[in-house]
């Protein structure tokens, strides 16, 4: 009995932790291994990072159609996937946004915008929002650069200027990347950016 | 001629009630933390486009409106592109005549003040900062508010 009632004890207390668990400290920090996922791509067909054939490491990036600031990066998204994914590096593209929260990040709608964009990277719906949430991504754009083992090794924005590309003077991205291609640390590791909110499921 | 100018004095007063915007940078950020006395600031980052961020304004106006002659200051800082300041965000804070103060973010590089607000924030909006130093409060939220959990901050900032 009294085995019985430590056991149910422990279970209880095992219990109290997992469901407080993604209360304290969300998400991926640098140096963490991200978990691999399978999402499906605009195309329809199901995709994940292990099955990018030679990659040297992955963009990450959050993103949706509605956000302003998601709208801003799109062609810098694009000429990330251009420049880098010859070199090991291609852009995966995430919209974690809930489609009765924001009826413009549906997947019907993320199909309509990957084609009149022609996007040339996968462009991943993230329907249960796991991803993001393991990710602990909380905007959109949020970008995780991570290298072949899925280390985290940059996380944030794209550049130092989301309204002016050309009063961009900081790249962080490219800077991770290319540090990355060089067999270097990468400097800045993080940075922060103003950006929409994620549009989580309302339970 | 006479008539115009007629005309601008008797409509220069009701033009004065819509606030002007006035443009602030990073530096303005440990001012706002700290207000003089026990004062409680209520620090707003928006944008015209955020939906959440419009949806919890009216609880905003709602404690400018409801706190006036108490020592209690709402500021939201606005997010929006500085391109659309006079075509989106003037005429939204006209439409909507917004009673709390408004203040455009003048800042290219938002990771150069993000930290500044709050480094528990991610930099998703809405987010709501609010202190009272002389109460020893700092209490930050990365989220969308209602008007009642604003009203038990503020009043437990006032205490």
């Amino acid at each position: 009995m009294k085995k019985l009632l430590s056991f149910g004890l422990f279970m209880l207390t095992a219990l109290v932790f997992t469901a407080f668990r993604p209360l304290i400290g969300t998400g991926y920090g640098i140096g963490d291994t991200a978990a691999d996922f399978k999402l499906t791509n605009v195309d329809g067909t199901q995709h994940s990072l292990a099955g990018i054939q030679g990659a040297k490491g992955y963009i990450v990036v959050f993103t949706c159609n509605a956000c302003p600031y998601a709208q801003a990066y799109e062609d810098r998204i694009i000429e990330l996937h251009k420049k880098y994914a010859p070199l090991g590096f291609s852009v995966v593209a995430i919209n974690p946004n809930d489609k009765n929260v924001q009826p413009g990040d549906s997947f019907d709608k993320m199909k309509e915008r990957a084609k009149a964009k022609q996007y040339p990277f996968l462009y991943l719906y993230d329907e249960t929002q796991e991803v993001a949430k393991n990710y602990g991504a909380t905007r959109t754009p949020h970008v995780y650069v991570l290298d072949a083992a899925r280390t985290v090794r940059y996380i944030g924005a794209i550049d130092d200027n989301s309204e002016d590309p050309s009063g961009v003077t900081e790249k962080y991205v490219e800077n991770a990347v290319d540090a990355l291609l060089a067999g270097k640390e990468v400097a800045t590791k993080e940075t922060k950016a103003i950006g929409c909110s994620i549009k989580w499921r309302k339970s | 001629m006479l008539r115009l100018l007629l005309l601008l004095l008797l409509v220069s007063p009701f033009a004065s009630t819509a606030q002007d915007i006035v443009f602030v940078k990073a530096d303005e950020i440990a001012r706002w933390k700290a207000p003089a006395g026990d004062t409680v600031r209520v620090i707003n980052f928006w944008a015209t486009w955020c939906q959440p961020c419009v949806a919890e304004l009216p609880a905003f106006e709602k404690i400018t409106a409801e706190y006036a002659g108490r020592p209690v200051q709402v500021i939201l800082v606005c997010t929006d592109f500085k391109r659309d300041v006079d075509t989106r965000v003037r005429p939204f804070v006209q439409k909507k005549k917004l009673r709390s103060q408004v203040v455009f973010m003048d800042e290219s590089n938002p990771n150069k003040w993000i930290d500044s607000v709050s480094p528990e924030w991610s930099g998703a909006i809405p987010a709501t900062l609010i202190v009272c130093p002389a109460k020893g409060v700092e209490r930050f939220f990365e989220q969308q508010l209602d008007y009642e959990t604003l009203r038990k901050e503020v009043e437990a900032a006032l205490r």
